[in-house]
């Protein structure tokens, strides 16, 4: 502030800008409310601002989706379709599809909306699924926060909902094929599964009510409930404050970062439209989801190539890779393993992810609060759990195009199946595995940079004749990242007050001892101290100590 | 009344004469016109030289290949003029490969073939002009075809390694005779299943979509959510990190 500004506010009348700014405040105490949120600091990362990807993704489509539901019409009564596309004028279709393809062919501006509406969904549950992945992988899920995981992960599930019911809504064939295959599963559940879905589409599917219902839970019920959950996530960001990544003078206690007035609102918006931009660039170039090509819906006919949108692929995947011929009878009842394995699966996979936070503080016993992120490499077992899982996903998420893969690297569908059962089990074990050892390698190679510096790859002869190979010690910023994590240890199981061992305590310590019985300590200060004591250009390889099976004896 | 041992014989006769006969008028696979002796001739000339070691000399089928006797010359014409025969290596499918023979050569072997017994004929041009009625054609072709070859003829998986190739670039006259005679694992759509107005339809539908290019931009192969969900995922999440990256770094 100048001091020109200072003496107009008291001394000259305010322009209207700062009138209005006044009346607001005298009525509102607005600033109040953004002196204390304005002074909110957020640290500055580009891994931070993956969840306001998804929050921007949001916003644009409640905007692009309002103004469909101007021209989208919820029926599936028959008409004639005499709008614009050659293809199918005269065709008989529902309402639903009609309206569809004149918000496409025959509204204004309609085409590039529903694109940018479809194309910001994919982006909504892609941005969001990578920022779960990013606070998985930096252990930002611990105490305090493991609650707005559970609401991220709520978040996350309401958006496959949202999409899939969007995806519905068209009631082309490619929806109402997705549809059936909601319908199959529902029905396959044993005793309720029938009634269910008969109550679902108002009788024999596909009735003539599922697309209005899917409508109302499209436009309401599942906005309504992820508005309200992105309310309680950011809330609990706020009243948590943001996590950040170890530096010098960044603790468990303090912020390091820009006050959200002004810099971090200059840039959130800025960022906006920029995300913005990119949805728009691309739903002006690309098609998506060219409803005019699968015709109406017809429970008859199915398309080759007939997948879901990718965040329901995984299940759709689930469903081709699971085996056939394991079906059970009892008192002549099918139970189709084929459907009820891939959707216990799936709800088990849920609720591990879920519950990870959980699972993870009883293991450590940690009851201290955590604001300094963890590098993935200082958390070997979590990093190499979060592997696994994600192998695993991504496996049942390729199972749904098995046919595509078939047919564009010529192979055998037959035997693109077989290898991705194969890789469905023994996948996660590998990708556990590997990635264990590479983090505990990575922290090895830490150890040895804070010890002895890093490799320049200067050689330099001595006036004695040796040759060395000069190490550049590392700066203080540098130093911190490398040695600021915690080091947690197995804990053992101990006997109670009765003087005996329960189930649960064996059993916490016999996790507790895969996640850390294999462990590299970070370098302590008088390790540090010890190898930087006389100071020569450091020539000697030393082998880091490495604690292995230090809960033996 | 006592019944005459070979009443049942002669019963079973006349019924399977009269099937038989009126299968043949009905679906009307007796080839209209007969090439001519001369071009039979060249045609079994070239079939000698060409074809015999798999279809057998009098294309009665051998070891490696099937029997021709009924095929008719439109199997011919596509088989050949797609450049699937002759045939090269073993696999689950034989692919299209660049054409072999003139058109004039490959009419020669079609005439030939279609002089051992009847079968489907190469189809009147009235049916490939693409100005049937395209909503019909599209109607039909999701309930037909669709299944294998893509709503937009994208192409598809079948089991074992074998496939239903994409319909772009099939010429009307190729995708009629496919429809006809049932190459490889397709299945034969007669004239009885699907009318030569059908076919026409059909033919309609699939020249509209390969002329018309998609109105809402690029089509990313046509083969559905996948190709959108990859592109969302490496392009679009990519270009959005991309800036993430670029709004995160220190100012220098």
């Amino acid at each position: 502030m100048t001091n020109t500004t200072d003496t107009s506010t008291t001394d000259a009348k305010p322009g209207f800008v700062g009138g209005a700014a006044n009346y607001l405040d005298e009525r509102l105490s607005v600033s109040a409310v953004l002196k204390g949120f304005g002074r909110k600091v957020f640290p500055d990362h580009w891994s931070f601002m993956l969840g306001e990807v998804a929050l921007y993704s949001f916003v644009i489509l409640v905007l692009s989706g309002t103004f469909l539901t101007f021209f989208y019409q919820p029926s599936m009564a028959e008409v004639e379709y005499n709008g614009s596309y050659a293809p199918l004028k005269g065709a008989q279709m529902s309402i639903a599809y009609a309206s569809s393809l004149d918000i496409s062919f025959d509204i204004r501006g309609g085409l590039i909306m529903r694109q940018v509406h479809h194309w910001a969904a994919l982006l909504f549950v892609a941005a969001a699924g990578l920022h779960m992945l990013r606070v998985f992988f930096t252990g930002a899920f611990r105490k305090p926060r493991e609650l707005n995981w559970v609401v991220g992960f709520l978040l996350f599930l309401m958006g496959m909902g949202a999409g899939f019911t969007g995806y519905s809504l068209p009631d082309d064939l490619l929806s109402g094929n997705g549809l059936r295959i909601i319908d199959g599963m529902i029905k396959g559940i044993p005793v309720i599964g029938t009634a269910f879905s008969s109550g679902f589409f108002g009788g024999e599917f596909p009735g003539t009510e599922v697309v209005a219902r899917l409508y109302s839970l499209h436009i309401m019920i599942l906005p309504a409930l992820i508005i309200v959950l992105i309310g309680v996530h950011l809330m609990m960001v706020i009243i948590h404050k943001h996590t950040h990544y170890s530096g010098p003078g960044r603790t468990d206690d303090n912020v390091v970062g820009y006050p959200l007035m002004p810099v971090y609102v200059a840039k959130a918006g800025g960022f906006f439209f920029l995300v913005f931009g990119v949805v728009a660039a691309i739903a002006a170039t690309f098609t998506i989801n060219p409803i005019w090509n699968y015709g109406p819906y017809d429970p008859s006919p199915v398309s080759a190539g007939t997948q879901p949108d990718w965040y329901i692929g995984w299940l759709d995947g689930a469903l081709r890779l699971a085996p056939s011929g394991w079906d059970i009878s009892i008192f002549g009842y099918v139970i189709p393993m084929g459907v009820m394995v891939p959707l216990i699966v799936s709800l088990l996979f849920l609720a591990l992810v879920a519950a990870y936070p959980f699972i993870e503080n009883w293991v450590t016993k940690d009851k201290r609060e955590h604001h300094v992120l963890d590098r993935p490499r200082n958390a070997p077992t979590r990093t190499a759990i979060g592997a696994a899982g994600v192998t695993f996903y991504a496996v049942l998420w390729a199972g749904a195009s098995t046919d595509l893969i078939a047919t564009n690297f010529q192979m055998s569908l037959n035997q693109v199946l077989v290898a991705m059962q194969i890789m469905l089990l023994v996948g996660p074990g590998i990708a556990y595995f590997v990635t264990k050892r590479a983090c505990i390698a990575l922290q090895n190679k830490d150890r040895e940079v804070v010890l002895h510096g890093r490799e320049t790859g200067r050689v330099v002869r001595l006036p004695h004749g040796e040759y060395i190979e000069v190490h550049e010690t590392v700066d203080k910023y540098e130093l911190w990242k490398l040695i600021d994590y915690k080091d947690y240890q197995p804990v053992l199981a101990r006997p109670d007050s009765n003087g005996k061992i329960s189930l649960s305590n064996r059993l916490r310590s016999a996790v507790s001892k895969i996640y850390f019985e294999d462990r590299i300590a970070p370098v302590s200060k008088a390790e540090y101290e010890l190898a930087h004591a006389d100071h020569a250009p450091e020539a000697v390889e030393e082998k880091p100590t490495r604690k292995r099976k230090s809960i033996d004896a | 009344m006592r019944r005459r041992p070979w009443a049942a014989g002669l019963v079973v006769f006349l019924g399977l004469v009269l099937s038989g006969g009126g299968y043949a008028t009905a679906t009307n696979i007796v080839q209209a016109e007969a090439g001519s002796p001369v071009q039979v001739e060249e045609g079994r000339k070239l079939f000698l030289a060409n074809c015999a070691s798999c279809h057998g000399t009098n294309g009665e089928g051998a070891i490696g290949g099937p029997s021709l006797i009924g095929v008719g010359a439109a199997s011919v014409d596509f088989q050949v003029g797609t450049g699937r025969m002759p045939g090269q290596g073993s696999g689950p499918q034989l692919r299209a490969k660049p054409v072999q023979f003139t058109q004039e050569q490959i009419s020669a072997m079609a005439a030939y073939v279609a002089s051992l017994a009847p079968g489907p004929a190469i189809p009147d041009e009235e049916y490939l002009r693409g100005d049937g009625d395209a909503t019909h054609g599209g109607e039909l072709f999701r309930i037909n075809c669709a299944m294998c070859h893509n709503a937009v003829g994208a192409g598809g998986a079948l089991t074992e390694g074998k496939f239903a190739p994409a319909l772009a670039g099939s010429t009307p006259k190729h995708t009629y005779e496919a429809m006809v005679t049932g190459p490889q694992n397709m299945p034969v759509f007669n004239d009885a299943n699907l009318t030569p107005e059908d076919k026409k339809d059909i033919i309609t539908y699939l020249k509209y979509i390969e002329d018309n290019d998609s109105v809402a931009g690029f089509e990313l192969g046509s083969i559905g959510p996948v190709a959108e969900g990859l592109f969302t995922w490496i392009f679009g999440l990519g270009f959005i990190i991309a800036i993430t990256v670029w709004l995160g770094a220190k100012s220098n």
